[in-house]
């Protein structure tokens, strides 16, 4: 065997190196800065009771999730039917963020609207779209003009965050949630800090 | 000619091409590669001035206004902690909202971002990586300035 | 329960295809014809179970059975019959399957229509191809069961994804995966050659009309795919050098090169270590591309799965396959030396100079694709490698190329005479120069990118003309009639190749240099005008279609005065996902396309309307057309034949021989 018949080989593994390194930087795990930090606290208006405020700390004590939603966003509709089968399973608690509700929405222009009558149009849209799709959340707070998303590191709906018993973000899930990534990735961190408390 | 010299001149050329193909390469990728900056990287003056780069960001709510010719549109894109004006010309694509991910190309002249392509991905309603970074970057400012 | 059963089939083809990967090469090793007589009836088993297979994805489709997870997120029950269909490859889960299929499909016509090799050779044959398809069922079985049972059901499905609902879309996926997934063929007769070590020119004819017909689906696959991208994305473009794209050309290149290395291998015997890699080399882009495309490393409008444990799972299956390869590949190489000698001015230098820059003009396509991920994995920031890039490079490259390949043919095997040659087409090379600057001038156009594209589709037209003259030439004396027929298909398909290269040049030059484009704001009534055409908008209806709500805008195509019809580009919304889209619209003619697509509507009710005239674009699927058709005249030789019935016999002969 001479070397130079070696060199394709060589420049193959030095390919492969590479593109296995490549897999490491999956662009879709952007890892948070919040993980593993107290999540920020937050009080906001309920959607089924907008009278009444939740504040993040009435949770405490529980592991549960805190998953973003609008009505506008189409991957939402994606997840929704799993999380529903959550919510009939009693798996874990899910608190919804509905974000952006009507400001999100692109094709609707909020220009001119007064607070209040973009807090009564997206009471109005959310509670109809979960009364279409059906409702798995414990209850839903409305982040209007999405400060809480900002504070959370927000960035896209659905986003999905996993907060222990001390209220500290243990995971976060961007984009839809999948059976696949349920059962292996957000499932086995639930038990984990269920087992932990 | 004896067949050492033919044999010299095919690898004699062989190498030539090899190295002017490796010349050509080089000296292309050293014109046409498009950086990449966040909206504050932009801001902090990081970013070329007269040269084409790409910001990535959320098109900031509201921010989405045409001029009366119905075809320039003026928008800004934010990775949550600074914003850049942006103008384009032109048709977008179907998966630009405000409040979601995009991506621009162009130049910066005069403190507005003046883009010749503006991309949102094309298969589903989620951020553009390039994009997620540079709110993720912001984030991860705000948060060590916040310790 | 079909579901069920289609798993089942699946699993019983990986269990044939373990088979077959294994019993024939070591029958091949013990000499057994028993055991090597074990890889024909497996592979077509395997078929018959992954065919069976897929029928019953496909069924789950058809019946809108949304308790399958798949067809749940890739269908829905008002979707068209066809596109329920469809959708089962427009996905992950179902595009492996496809892949497996049609790999399957090749290993049966493989033991169908080589009946005529050495038992010893096919059994080698059949035993690659039995890993490659047991390496990709396990795939698909282990990371991406498309078989998935959703419990309980969901009421209704998600729907294909709206781009991916569309004529194009039906062909470009079976097209594309036929070509890439051909040159495994190749592949698997090159190391089946490395294997027994006999590598002489029979192995080159052997594998030839595999490596063109599969190429020629490559084309076909890569053609139809521009064509979708060019009607369906709308804004015009026919090649963005996505990745995804890169992924399917990368192949194409280095399969072109493959062609050609193979003639000079089988007629001269020379090169047959650079054959050999480029075998290898070829389907290893392709596996490289299915990497690329499915594991989510690169960040693309394709790129559908991101899964990092089926990315690992296709990472070590590329190391496997490849690294085996090329190691058995230095192994052996020393044996591959040598064979027919030739002058430094022959057709075989000639071959040669295109192969070594078509395989650099793949390495630069392979950098530019992966540059942003060496850049990302060293932590060297952030960029995209666009268009310009892939331009500046490819050029340069191609431009040789193209003069080589018009000059080529007429250089004789083993040694010629330069200066002789060079006389003989100088007419035409200048002639060819003065055509484009010419011609660049007369459009108005007189940039060098135009007149240089333009002087090299004379030269290949020009110099094809003069090829066709000269062979006909060449029998003083006798009849037209019998001249042509003198000519063979593998002869008419290199030259109907090489003329489609010079039509597609003229389509790319020429939309390059002359298309136009404006966006402008229309209201009923108002018109627009572009490249002497008038546009005149004519309103907005609603025009929803089964599974989708769309605003169709009639916009009237003027010229001279005269009407030239109704554009009929229309805005959608696709109801399951809620998903936008952009219906262009088009006026299609030989010298050019009207092309027309809505924007957004304001809130005054006029519309963004984007229009474009694209000179000359049908050129560029007509060039690929021709090479098409070339390609198949070239496999469809009567040589071949020929000379498989006298391999077979010879065989026959060689066997009776040896039991005497």
């Amino acid at each position: 065997m001479k070397a130079k018949f070696l060199v394709p080989l060589l420049l193959f593994f030095g390919l492969a190196g590479f593109l296995a390194f490549g897999l490491t930087l999956n662009p879709r795990e952007v890892p948070s800065p919040l993980i593993d930090k107290p999540a920020p606290n937050f009080r906001l208006a309920r959607l089924d009771q907008p009278e009444q405020s939740f504040a993040l700390d009435e949770m405490r004590g529980q592991v549960w999730l805190l998953n973003v939603w609008a009505s506008w966003c189409v991957a939402c509709r994606q997840e929704h039917p799993l999380l529903v089968r959550m919510a009939e399973q009693k798996l874990v608690p899910v608190v919804g963020l509905n974000y952006k509700e009507v400001r999100g929405d692109g094709a609707i222009s909020t220009r001119g609207m007064a607070l209040e009558a973009e807090t009564t149009m997206a009471i109005e849209r959310a509670r109809r779209w979960l009364s279409d799709h059906g409702n798995p959340y414990q209850l839903s707070v409305l982040d209007i003009d999405g400060r809480v998303g900002i504070d959370f590191g927000v960035y896209g709906v659905p986003e999905t965050f996993l907060i222990d018993r001390e209220g500290r973000i243990r995971y976060k899930h961007i984009g839809p949630i999948t059976p696949e990534s349920l059962k292996t990735q957000i499932m086995p961190k639930v038990e984990e800090l269920r087992r932990a408390g | 000619m004896k067949a050492r010299s033919k044999r010299l001149m095919l690898v004699g050329g062989g190498v030539a091409l090899l190295f002017a193909a490796v010349a050509l390469v080089l000296s292309a990728f050293q014109q046409n590669l498009v950086f990449f900056h966040t909206p504050t990287e932009v801001s902090e003056g990081k970013a070329p001035t007269g040269k084409t780069f790409r910001i990535g960001g959320m098109v900031e709510d509201g921010s989405i206004a045409r001029e009366a010719d119905g075809i320039t549109v003026r928008f800004a894109i934010t990775d949550t902690a600074k914003v850049i004006p942006v103008t384009y010309k032109g048709t977008l694509p179907d998966l630009f909202k405000e409040g979601k991910g995009a991506v621009v190309q162009g130049k910066l002249e005069g403190g507005v971002f003046r883009a010749t392509e503006v991309l949102a991905k094309h298969d589903e309603n989620y951020m553009p990586p390039e994009a997620a970074h540079a709110v993720e970057q912001a984030q991860k400012a705000a948060q060590t300035v916040s310790q | 329960m079909i579901p069920e059963l289609g798993h089942f089939a699946l699993i019983l083809a990986l269990v044939l295809s373990l088979v077959q990967a294994v019993v024939p090469l070591v029958g091949a090793h013990r000499n057994s014809s028993a055991l090597m007589g074990v890889g024909r009836p497996a592979a077509q088993g395997q078929f018959f179970f992954i065919l069976f297979s897929y029928v019953c994805l496909t069924w789950a489709f058809i019946q809108s059975d949304f308790s399958v997870q798949l067809a749940a997120s890739n269908s829905h029950s008002a979707t068209p019959l066809m596109y329920k269909i469809t959708g089962v490859w427009g996905n992950h889960e179902g595009s492996l399957l496809l892949w497996a299929m049609s790999l399957s499909l090749w290993t049966v016509a493989v033991t169908v229509f080589s009946r005529h090799l050495p038992d010893a050779f096919l059994a080698r044959v059949l035993g690659v191809l039995g890993w490659v398809s047991a390496g990709f069922i396990s795939f698909t079985l282990v990371t991406s069961n498309p078989f998935e049972r959703l419990l309980p059901a969901v009421a209704d499905g998600r729907d294909l994804n709206p781009l991916l609902q569309d004529p194009g879309m039906i062909i470009h996926p079976p097209l594309l995966y036929m070509g890439y997934v051909g040159f495994s063929v190749a592949f698997a007769f090159a190391i089946a050659a490395l294997l027994s070590g006999r590598l002489d020119a029979a192995w080159a004819r052997w594998s030839r009309p595999w490596t063109t017909i599969a190429w020629v689906f490559l084309t076909a696959g890569i053609a139809v795919g521009s064509g979708w991208a060019y009607y369906e994305l709308g804004w015009g473009g026919w090649w963005f050098w996505d990745p995804v794209e890169n992924a399917s050309f990368m192949p194409w290149l280095l399969g072109t090169a493959l062609m050609h290395s193979l003639a000079v291998t089988e007629k001269r015997g020379a090169f047959r270590s650079w054959t050999v890699l480029l075998a290898i080399g070829a389907f290893s882009l392709s596996l490289l591309g299915t990497f690329l495309v499915r594991s989510g490393v690169i960040t693309s409008v394709h790129a559908f799965a991101t899964d990092p444990k089926r990315g690992l799972y296709i990472l070590a299956l590329l190391v496997i396959v490849i690294g085996f390869s090329l190691l058995l590949y230095a192994m052996r190489a020393n044996k591959l030396m040598g064979g027919g000698s030739f002058g430094l001015v022959s057709r075989e230098t000639s071959l040669l100079a295109n192969n070594v820059l078509l395989t650099v003009a793949s390495a630069s396509v392979l950098l530019g694709t992966l540059y942003p991920l060496f850049l990302d994995a060293l932590g060297l920031g952030k960029i995209s490698v666009g268009p310009p890039y892939f331009e500046a490079v490819f050029v340069p490259l191609m431009t040789p190329v193209v003069v080589l390949m018009a000059f080529g043919p007429f250089l004789r095997w083993k040694d010629d005479d330069l200066l002789a040659e060079v006389r003989r087409v100088a007419p035409a090379f200048v002639a060819s120069v003065a055509i484009g600057v010419g011609s660049a001038w007369a459009v108005d156009h007189l940039t060098w990118r135009t007149a240089l594209g333009l002087s090299l589709a004379a030269w290949v037209v020009l110099a094809s003309l003069q090829l066709l003259a000269r062979r006909l030439g060449e029998r003083a004396g006798a009849s037209a009639g019998s001249r042509l027929r003198s000519i063979t298909a593998s002869w008419w398909g290199m030259w109907l190749a090489h003329f489609g290269i010079g039509i597609f040049i003229i389509g790319v030059t020429m939309v390059g240099s002359l298309d136009r484009h404006v966006d402008v704001k229309m209201k009923e009534g108002q018109h627009a005008e572009l490249a002497g055409y008038t546009f005149v908008f004519r309103g907005a209806v609603d025009a929803d279609g089964p599974n989708y709500d769309a605003a169709r805008g009639n916009i009237e195509l003027i010229r001279d005065g005269r009407s030239l019809g109704m554009l009929t580009p229309e805005k959608r919304v696709y109801l399951a996902q809620g998903m936008p889209m952009t219906e262009a619209s088009l006026d299609i003619g030989v010298f050019r396309d009207v092309y027309v697509s809505l924007g957004e509507q304001l809130e005054d009710g006029a519309w963004i309307v984007s229009l474009y005239y694209k000179p000359f674009i049908s050129w560029i699927w007509m060039g690929c057309l021709l090479m098409g058709v070339g390609g198949v005249f070239a496999a469809a030789d009567r040589r071949y034949r020929r000379l498989a019935a006298r391999d077979a016999a010879a065989a026959v002969g060689g066997r009776a021989g040896a039991a005497a």
